[in-house]
């Protein structure tokens, strides 16, 4: 442990620390222009210079890259350094006029004008190399570089060219003291792809997110993209977020883990996706960014959104006219036959917010309003009072003036017979709810059935409304078919009910109908063992086959396979089988 | 002897999906021909060779064997089995003077009740087309 002072304060240190890095943790002030935690120190700007005393020799020194030692005394303030960093400003000042945060530095040391001659008054550039050490240092793109000498001294890409290396992270753009760096970006496609989705790389994923924990978008971050990049030859860029999390929750060596768990009962609640509005392209989604679907428009009108709630149109204004369909993919023999259930409701609500928010003409068009749980049809009466225009039918054609990109939705309300044509600011699509697309595997993985559309099959669609045909294997939620919320809880808590009542009871029952083998006639072939698809039959005592009752689902294709015949299928035997045969074929002669 | 032939099948339905299946072609309507004789099992896997020659013997003019389709079956893969079981049994079934073509292994799922109607509507036709079993072959039928 070093000890010092630091203007008086006694101080300690680790080996190894500069004397601003314990001033900063002082809380002691000393003023940086090149200095940033997430790179090593430099001593480029020497606006961090303190008077340093040693051994009863004074000197100045650069704080950010002088080592603490043993009995320093440090004084951060004394004329010398007063007048050394005002004659710094005042070269700084000449240098780029026109800075804001040099000016106010230049201020506090007393120098209003460039005390020398100005000869590229629109500079900003101070050549501390920031930007130039986190490129090569926590980037890893080594895209920025100085060249030239003395007076002719700048920084940018190699032949100030637009460089190959540069992944337009942004990194030298944020840590530019000076604002000298802008980023122009020749294909925004990065940020063209979610255009009201999260930009920031690591973020929690909605407000009420649970756990409310921040995740990295390896698609946005800069250690993930430069790994991709460069095919793993930079794996270490960046990682500032791994630097700089004091509780050190950020591990990007953090490995895939198979983990083995042992339990007496799963509930699979493994959601929906949205599908897809492209499919259909008859509704024009993706020609207008104004024509959204509702997922999209819920991030828009959301608080946390990009306009913070407020609803406007891609071109930043209030909209006019604002349609909401319903029924999209929904309910549509083109894609999914059946009604996704919340879309109505959500629409209603959605309607209620543009009304509110913008006092817009709204029309809601819809095919049957399907308001079906416990004061639904009360809000749908209430949202009716509210002077937004019902119009019952489907819209036949959407087009997008490529001019002044106005949304024109033609559309028959079967209820006046009349064909219309709205033109219209902003369209919002309530899209149809989807099977994800690995329902596929996990059906495999959990030996559950699916539904012709997709849904996994529930055991009795009235009775057993949360088994499957696995025993132990419950449902819970879409994963099981479309619903609201209030649908959602009551059929995951009666999921969560049937794994816990498996629990209480402390035993199972199992079907009477298993398989039981013979000893005297098994040959130990070992047949049925490879044929069980449940691996419930093994070698027992001198070489038999052992049926494990508590594994066996009774399937009887063992009884099927055994060459000796010793596998007698319970309740299904071949003398059941036969003996039906026999009397159905005698009972038709 | 002027009675039209009508001809006898007897159908192996695996517990899961095509007995479901059936149950739903009846549910909803659809016509299925009466000469189907329906035997529940719990798995296609179960259907031995020696069920489907018992059928034979026993009279039946066609033998129908539906299960899960492949992938679907509650058993995992007890129609795996079947599978294999039925086509090499269609191969064996000339030597004992059967035409194979009274043999017929299909796929039904519980949500197929309308190919359940058709699968047993074709086979059923193509039984009485090939008239009752004794007419198959050059030689005498033997039944199994």
């Amino acid at each position: 442990m070093i000890t010092f002072t630091i203007d008086g304060q006694t101080v300690q240190a680790e080996e190894g620390e500069t004397i601003l890095d314990v001033a900063r943790r002082e809380g002691i002030h000393i003023p940086t222009l090149c200095y940033h935690p997430a790179v090593e120190p430099y001593g480029a700007c020497r606006m961090c210079t303190v008077e340093v005393e040693r051994r009863g020799w004074t000197k100045l020194e650069a704080s950010c890259t002088m080592p603490a030692r043993d009995g320093l005394i440090v004084r951060t303030n004394t004329p010398d350094v007063y007048r050394f960093r005002q004659s710094l400003m005042g070269v700084f000042l000449s240098r780029c006029p026109n800075v804001p945060l040099i000016q106010e530095l230049a201020a506090e040391y007393g120098v209003t004008e460039p005390p020398y001659p100005t000869a590229t008054p629109e500079e900003k550039c101070i050549l501390c190399g920031l930007c130039v050490r986190v490129c090569h240092d926590v980037v890893g793109a080594k895209a920025l570089n100085f060249s030239s000498r003395g007076v002719d001294r700048l920084v940018g890409p190699p032949f100030l060219e637009s460089a190959h290396e540069c992944i337009a992270c942004g990194a030298c753009s944020i840590v530019c003291p000076t604002g000298a760096i802008e980023i122009a970006l020749e294909d925004e496609a990065i940020y063209k792809e979610k255009p009201i989705g999260p930009t920031s790389a690591i973020h929690v994923p909605s407000l009420q997110a649970v756990p409310r924990i921040p995740v990295i978008d390896t698609n946005a971050c800069i250690r993930f993209r430069q790994n991709d990049l460069t095919d793993g030859e930079i794996a270490d860029a960046c990682g500032v977020c791994q630097t700089m999390c004091e509780a050190g929750a950020i591990d990007f060596d953090q490995q895939d883990e198979l983990v083995q768990l042992k339990v007496g009962a799963i509930v699979v609640a493994t959601g929906f996706a949205m599908w897809d509005p492209k499919e259909l392209p008859d509704l024009g989604y993706g020609r207008s960014p104004n024509i959204m679907t509702g997922l999209e428009f819920e991030r828009l009108t959301g608080a946390a959104g990009p306009t913070a709630g407020q609803i406007l149109t891609a071109e930043g204004k209030v909209p006019k006219k604002v349609a909401i369909i319903h029924c999209v993919g929904s309910r549509d023999e083109r894609a999914h036959a059946y009604c996704s259930r919340f879309c109505c409701m959500y629409s209603l609500k959605q309607a209620h917010q543009v009304k509110d928010k913008t006092g817009a003409e709204v029309y809601s068009i819809y095919m049957d309003m399907r308001t079906f749980g416990k004061d639904y049809e009360e809000f749908y009466r209430r949202i009716r009072g509210e002077g937004i225009q019902f119009i019952q039918g489907r819209p036949s054609q959407v087009t997008v003036d490529p001019v002044t990109g106005k949304i024109f939705v033609e559309v028959e309300d079967i209820l006046l017979g009349q064909v219309m044509e709205l033109d219209i600011d902003m369209m919002v699509l309530a899209t149809a709810i989807e099977p994800p697309p690995d329902a596929a595997r996990i059906a495999s993985t959990f030996g559950l059935g699916r539904t012709p559309d997709g849904w996994f099959a529930e055991a009795h669609p009235k009775l057993k409304p949360v088994e499957t045909a696995s025993a132990g294997v419950f449902l819970a939620g879409c994963a099981q078919g479309p619903r609201d919320v209030p649908d959602t809880v009551a059929h995951a808590g009666a999921a969560a009910l049937e794994a816990v009542r498996l629990f209480n009871r402390g035993e199972v029952t199992i079907s009477p109908t298993v398989a039981i083998v013979d000893a005297v006639k098994c040959v130990g072939c070992g047949e049925c063992i490879m044929t069980c698809p449940y691996h419930a039959i093994d070698h027992g005592a001198e070489g038999k086959a052992v049926v494990n009752a508590v594994l066996c689902q009774g399937c009887g294709t063992c009884a099927a396979t055994c060459p000796a015949g010793a596998i007698t299928a319970l309740h299904f035997t071949d003398e059941e089988i036969v003996a039906q045969i026999d009397g159905l074929l005698d009972l038709v002669v | 002897m002027s009675e039209p032939f009508e001809p006898k099948v007897v159908a192996f339905l695996c517990n899961w999906c095509s007995y479901a299946g059936a149950d739903n072609a009846g549910i909803a309507r659809m016509p299925s021909p009466p000469n189907i004789l329906p035997i529940r099992v719990m798995c296609s896997g179960r259907v031995s060779p020696e069920m489907v020659l018992r059928a034979f013997r026993s009279g039946a003019d066609g033998v129908l064997v539906l299960g899960c389709h492949i992938g679907d079956c509650h058993y995992i893969s007890g129609n795996h089995r079947t599978a294999k079981r039925i086509p090499l049994l269609r191969n064996l079934l000339g030597y004992v003077g059967i035409n194979p073509d009274r043999l017929r292994l299909d796929w039904v799922s519980s949500a197929e009740a309308p190919k359940f109607a058709k699968v047993t509507q074709e086979f059923v036709e193509t039984v009485r087309a090939l008239g009752p079993m004794a007419r198959d072959s050059a030689t005498e039928e033997t039944g199994g």
